[in-house]
């Protein structure tokens, strides 16, 4: 025990794991914010199809050459977003099958780029990197962490301004339209920041793991907590921890840091169904 | 082709006018020709069958669908902001992790405008709105926790918080079993001869709506629109009586 300690330690004195640990948690922080909303819209799923639509920005990225990709790929990512949130609850095509068909396209039009155009050596781990976010979190540089931080700030802010609208929009669009509330401005807000958070969060989990970030805190929470505010509050702080502890374990112990992330995350379901399940739930 | 808002309605000062309207959806007509204004204190039944169109008119006159042809004007002073809406229960709501506090306050948004949080005015009509629906003692629960006729009470709260002037009503007894139904019906027609709530209701339950409203409003072909009795007496709603209604 004291000798992990002492490891621990030593690792925190290199600013590479305390980079990896801030952006870690922020984006823990900002995902799991926004889990609620999604997983009770029934778009679970968004977080994994906008990433899919990211990696293939990325790749047109890639071979264009652009030294600077984030751009791009948050452009392209957020409108996708706008696409398939624009209509909410009352879309042609459902918001389950837009989301699968924008997926699964972008994987194969950017794996197919990749593999055509790309001027890399080394095709397949490049895309294996980018789906599983490989260890490029432990290769932050100080501008992007600060990027995060100031990303991150935004769309906790914006979260926290438009907490009841968020609510009433989730809860009921019809409702909430008839009654003034302008439901689709507020669905264009609602996927500007996830894409925002989709970007961010690719770095740190890869464009395969990120609904983990996004939905396993929230389901965690709707398993013991009954009210929306306690959820969002409970996903949070559960999603940051899940996220700092998945961070250090991976360091300690040397593995992939995302899939470490995501495994904390499941533990912390399971042990969350069975309290809810034990107790029925606690009214709050 | 137009939803006239905040207009006043042409001739007499009725709260809602509908004038040869028509409704569908991409252009395929399902309803044409409709004729019917509510005034101020109306408790208008809309029956008729499945798939006649009576949810798509309940939308159109909300404002969350144009329809395709003619008018729904809003006068008498009403803001489109101003009609209450109990909706049909949709799946998002059965296992939505919310107190019926933050629900009945979620009628209050409209008001917000753009102001992020509640004033404490608005805190205090959820509570009077609570407290009119005898929901006082489930404030802290959790709406999938409650029955079938609580959920309505608490919808129908949160409506009464959007506005006390027009409350429309998508089948509010449906699924409730007959005593919850009562319950229910006893509530609404306190709040339209004690409180002046104007009602619109879609009904399926024929013999409720006789029983209760003011005006009946028979889609279907013929079309009918005029008081109860006059729906009672004609031809149309005899039938209708003695099949006894649709059964949903």
């Amino acid at each position: 025990m004291t000798a992990m300690l002492e490891k621990l330690s030593l690792y925190l004195d290199y600013p590479f794991v305390r980079y990896a640990l801030i952006a870690g948690v922020l984006i823990a922080l900002c995902s799991s914010l926004l889990g609620v909303t999604l997983v009770l819209k029934r778009f679970s799923l968004i977080g994994d199809g906008l990433s899919h639509v990211a990696f293939g920005a990325m790749a047109i990225a890639a071979i264009l050459n652009l030294t600077h990709d984030m751009p791009l790929i948050l452009i392209i990512t957020m409108v996708c977003a706008v696409l398939i949130l624009r209509n909410g609850q009352n879309a042609k095509i459902n918001g389950d099958a837009a989301v699968a068909m924008l997926s699964v396209g972008s994987l194969a039009i950017g794996y197919l780029l990749f593999n055509r155009f790309s001027q890399a050596s080394n095709v397949a781990a490049d895309v294996c990197s980018t789906l599983f976010g490989s260890t490029s979190i432990l290769t932050l540089q100080k501008p992007e962490v600060i990027l995060c931080v100031v990303l991150s700030v935004v769309v906790t802010a914006a979260f926290l301004l438009f907490y009841n609208k968020l609510f009433s929009v989730t809860f009921d669009e019809s409702f909430a339209q008839a009654t003034g509330i302008h439901t689709k401005a507020y669905n264009l807000i609602l996927a500007i920041i996830i894409a925002v958070i989709i970007v961010l969060a690719m770095n740190l989990v890869g464009s395969l793991l990120i609904s983990a970030l996004v939905i396993f805190p929230a389901l965690s929470a709707m398993r013991v907590f009954k009210s929306f505010r306690s959820v969002t509050i409970c996903s949070a702080v559960v999603s940051v921890l899940c996220a700092l502890a998945g961070i250090l374990i991976a360091v300690l112990a040397g593995t992939p840091v995302g899939s470490t992330i995501v495994a904390v995350d499941m533990v912390v379901f399971l042990l969350f169904y069975i309290v809810g399940t034990l107790t029925g739930g606690v009214r709050v | 082709m137009s939803v006239k808002r905040g207009k006043k309605a042409i001739g007499r000062m009725a709260l809602i006018t509908c004038e040869n309207l028509s409704l569908g959806y991409e252009g395929r007509e399902i309803l044409s020709g409709l004729h019917f204004s509510v005034n101020a204190g109306d408790y208008l039944c809309i029956v008729g069958e499945n798939g006649s169109g009576k949810s798509t008119l309940m939308r159109t006159i909300l404002g969350l669908q144009p329809p395709l042809r003619g008018d729904v004007n809003i006068g008498d002073g009403l803001r489109s902001t101003e009609i209450g809406y109990l909706p049909q229960q949709t799946v998002v709501q059965k296992d939505f992790p919310a107190s019926v506090w933050e629900i009945v306050l979620s009628g209050c948004q409209g008001k917000c405008g753009a102001r992020p949080f509640y004033r404490r005015e608005e805190k205090e009509l959820a509570q009077r709105m609570l407290h009119r629906l005898g929901l006082s003692d489930q404030k802290r629960r959790c709406y999938r926790e409650l029955s079938g006729g609580q959920q309505q009470r608490v919808l129908l709260a949160r409506a009464l918080c959007a506005t006390g002037k027009v409350i429309l009503m998508d089948e509010p007894v449906s699924g409730l079993d007959p005593m919850v139904s009562a319950e229910l019906y006893q509530r609404i027609r306190g709040l339209n001869q004690k409180d002046g709530v104007t009602v619109i209701m879609i009904s399926h339950d024929i013999a409720a709506a006789v029983k209760d409203a003011s005006h009946i409003l028979h889609i279907g072909s013929p079309v009918f629109f005029g008081t109860k009795e006059d729906y009672l007496a004609s031809p149309l709603g005899q039938n209708y009586i003695s099949e006894g209604g649709v059964r949903p």
